[in-house]
């Protein structure tokens, strides 16, 4: 078989790990990514010459980062490395790049996506405030850029993130203005047999959740409605607990995240099927055990094709890339397979206890009032979208796009489409996954039009 | 299990055209059902650029184009809803002396079917719209053309059909159809349909509908390529095109800037349209060539959609040649959405007095009953 061109799309655990896998196996690949430096969102790292110890940086999980950052640097010329790169597009077996030169055009025989998630958004009074930030968003700016999204700062969440973040900000200093989890502490009680099957993991959870609690936070859970107040910026939080009391602490900053949403726009593009995932609540591309996608050639790995986590982004990339040397028929270590295999079976108990710990927070979709902005790039508003879901027969998720321009803006639907679906599912009495899901359209994040003249056009 | 609807009339289609057709088929106390492969209004009539343009026309169209033009103003009552119907004015730029005396002659042309063009000199279009690239030498400017939302204008007109008791299938797409002693019987996924008139409307797969009846119509599949940015400050108030057409750019109010030129990758036996990197970008520089404040905008989305084009550019529209009552109005060649009301008046008068005050007769299916398929490639001409 003549060389194959393999391209990686994402340097975070899972594409790392398929990279090193194929450079073992014989590929050079390419690995393209949007960051200046490998490692993802999850083991991002702050910008030369800002350097900090890997123990401050990913606590428990330094290991981890340092071994998958020190894939790069062991492989050497092995891995044809673009970082600051976009792939906006993937039309047939090509991809369209924004990079350091400007436009790009890269043909591939082999794709592995390995596109990674962001947070789920969920509107709630006030969400728009300058001072509201996605938990993702408020670890990141710790990470990478070390500083703190506010002085005092208030937590909302729906996923083990939540703990998580509340203790890297107080150890990097901040006042925790409240940790508040809208999914009920019976949930996590009850599901904790299923979360031991990773006890490692689980025991960073309670230990992370243990030290916010000894460090006197106030710390909730089945909290029921959060509204974060101010005029021109954040300046408090209030909630509204399960019997119904309201609550009030003043910060100037709020994270806030209900759970994660994988990236799927590059799989979508490239013509995967798709699937509903009943367990994370949302559309996530179709993959056999190995990380075929329905699409020949193209490969799926990590939190873009499903939450996992970390620890199953690695594993999953380096399967992905075993499938992918074996498909074009180099040599595959069977032990390495069955291994590999082994572990992600082990894993599947653990994220069905996870994700159950943490369930849905449908009442807060339910309590989005009529007034709530939706989707922030083209000014749409909840009502807006139940009134033309009922008046205009808008019945699916790209109909009720076409008529109100919800996932229409510069997001294209990243920010608003979730919560888009679950209002429309809830307005004309569908389950969420029979309203369909937003089609994607190229560029999945906006080029400017200026850098073409530099770049290689037709 | 097979739904069997008896109608007056069966429309294949459900693009504006058709489900204006069924408005006016309800009104007139017919019976009708529309069946629609995808969703009402999808198509091409929901994925266009949105322009409402007389000048430009074949002159042939312009008849019906002037026709179509005051039913705009009236839509938003109509319809109950908001077109986003602006009469924004249309101007036509013209990038070299020869491309200005084009102009001058389609304008001179365009008088004797009533539509005033006002020629602009260089100054006079830097004066107007001071944002123009340096390479502008003159414009023609139609003041009663404008731009409209496509995505909400097909769809509107199918909820009015249905109010007024037309029976509209969607995601059913027709399979076949033959005539029998009464009419016809149509066989669609999950329907049967018989009918006394049947409409071909199919758009790109109107072709395919004519041969059932044994009729030749050469419709090739046309995907125009499309881009907007995010929202800019407003400062387009026309709706903007030039000569040769390989670049269409309109504002919104809301703020963002679409364009087009050139055409997307299309699947016609899928029904399936993408927008063309290399298109995409070769618009964005032509774009910003002709307003050089785009060089500063992103680009948020491109897109494209499936039209029928015939090979000499203008639409099938009128009673076959070769089977009674059954009507054609397809292969809109990319600029269908501004007469897509007017057809469907066309259709319904063909139907209901067999015989319509438009001149149609251009636009006979009968002349492609000699055409010869030399295996050339139909070459897209301008749209919007």
């Amino acid at each position: 078989m003549p060389e194959q061109s393999v391209v990686i799309i994402g340097a975070g655990p899972a594409g790392l790990r398929a990279a090193q896998a194929l450079v073992r196996g014989g590929v050079r690949p390419v690995l393209i990514d949007e960051a200046e430096r490998p490692g993802g969102q999850i083991y991002r790292q702050p910008p030369a010459g800002a350097a900090r110890a890997a123990e401050a940086l990913y606590g428990f999980e330094a290991q981890k980062a340092i071994a998958v950052h020190a894939i790069l640097g062991r492989t050497g010329d092995a891995i044809d490395y673009r970082p600051r790169t976009l792939v906006w597009n993937v039309f047939g077996d090509r991809l369209d790049t924004l990079g350091p030169d400007g436009q790009g055009s890269l043909a591939f025989d082999r794709l592995v996506i390995a596109s990674g998630a962001m947070d789920r958004v969920l509107p709630f009074p006030g969400w728009t405030l300058p001072g509201v930030f996605t938990l993702g968003g408020a670890q990141i700016a710790l990470k990478a850029q070390g500083v703190s999204i506010g002085r005092r700062v208030a937590f909302v969440g729906a996923g083990p993130l939540l703990p998580l973040v509340a203790y890297q900000y107080a150890k990097a200093g901040a006042e925790i203005a409240a940790v508040l989890d809208v999914t009920p502490l019976a949930a996590k009680v009850r599901h904790t047999g299923g979360m031991l099957a990773e006890p490692a993991t689980l025991a960073k959870g309670l230990r992370y959740t243990l030290r916010n609690a000894v460090s006197g936070f106030i710390m909730r859970f089945g909290v029921r409605a959060i509204r974060a107040e101010g005029e021109r910026r954040v300046t408090g939080l209030a909630w509204r607990d399960a019997a119904g009391r309201v609550h009030r602490v003043d910060c100037d900053a709020i994270g806030a995240s209900f759970g994660l949403r994988s990236e799927t726009q590059l799989a979508d593009l490239a013509g995967c099927a798709f699937v509903f995932d009943a367990l994370t609540h949302q559309w996530v591309p179709q993959r056999d055990g190995a990380g075929r996608s329905s699409v020949p050639g193209v490969y799926l790995a990590g939190d873009g094709a499903g939450i996992g986590g970390a620890d199953v982004a690695e594993l999953q990339g380096e399967r992905a890339a075993l499938a992918l040397l074996q498909d074009i028929g180099r040599p595959a270590a069977a032990a390495r397979i069955a291994t590999l295999d082994r572990k992600l079976a082990r894993q599947a108990p653990f994220r069905r206890a996870l994700e159950a710990a943490y369930p849905y927070p449908g009442h807060l979709v339910d309590a989005i009032a009529d007034d709530e902005i939706v989707c922030r790039c083209e000014g749409v508003t909840a009502a807006t979208l139940r009134s033309t879901a009922r008046g205009r027969d808008a019945h699916e998720l790209n109909r009720l796009k076409a008529f109100t321009r919800i996932g229409m803006g510069r997001c294209q639907g990243r920010v608003c489409g979730h919560a888009a679906a679950e209002i429309l599912a809830r307005t004309v009495g569908k389950d969420v996954a029979a309203v369909g899901r937003l089609r994607g359209n190229p560029p999945i994040k906006p080029i400017p039009v200026a850098n073409l003249s530099s770049g290689s056009l037709p | 299990m097979t739904e069997q609807l008896d109608v007056d009339v069966a429309i294949i289609g459900g693009g504006i055209a058709a489900c204006a057709a069924a408005v006016a088929l309800c009104e007139a106390g017919l019976t009708v059902a529309v069946l629609e492969k995808r969703l009402c209004g999808a198509g091409a009539s929901g994925v266009n650029f949105g322009g409402v343009r007389q000048q430009g026309r074949d002159l042939v169209e312009l008849p019906l184009a002037r026709r179509a033009r005051p039913l705009w103003d009236d839509l938003n009552r109509l319809l109950g809803e908001d077109v986003e119907f602006e009469a924004s004015g249309h101007i036509k730029l013209a990038r070299s002396e020869a491309d200005m005396a084009e102009l001058e002659r389609y304008a001179a042309d365009a008088r004797d079917y009533g539509l005033e063009l006002t020629m602009l000199g260089a100054n006079a279009v830097r004066d107007a719209l001071p944002w123009l690239g340096p390479k502008i030498v003159g414009a023609s400017l139609c003041a009663s053309d404008g731009q409209a939302n496509p995505r909400v204008v097909g769809p509107a007109y199918a909820r009015l059909a249905r109010k007024l008791g037309a029976e509209i299938r969607e995601l059913v797409p027709a399979r076949h159809a033959v005539t029998t002693g009464a009419g016809f019987a149509i066989e669609a996924d999950g329907v049967s349909v018989k009918s006394r008139w049947l409409v071909n409307a199919a758009g790109a797969g109107g072709g395919a509908v004519a041969s059932w009846f044994g009729e030749r119509a050469p419709v090739a599949p046309l995907t125009p390529n499309m881009v907007v940015t995010e929202p800019l400050p407003y400062f387009i108030p026309r709706s903007i095109g030039v000569v040769g057409g390989d670049i269409y750019v309109r504002q919104i109010p809301r703020g963002n800037v679409i364009f087009g030129g050139g055409h997307g990758w299309g699947d016609a036996e899928l029904g399936l349209a993408r927008p063309e990197t290399g298109v995409s970008l070769g618009a964005m520089v032509r774009a910003s060539d002709v307003v050089p404040a785009l060089k500063r905008a992103h680009v948020i989305r491109s897109w494209s959609g499936m039209d029928g084009q015939m090979p000499d550019h203008i639409p099938v529209i009128g009673a076959s040649a070769a089977t009674a009552r059954l009507v054609h109005a397809f292969g809109f060649s990319g600029h269908g959405f501004q007469l897509g009301p007017v057809i469907g008046l066309i259709i319904a008068e063909l139907i209901t007095e067999g015989a319509t005050e438009s001149p149609i007769a251009p636009f006979a299916i009968e002349r492609f009953r000699d055409w010869v398929d030399d295996g050339a490639p139909v070459q897209p001409v301008s749209m919007d």
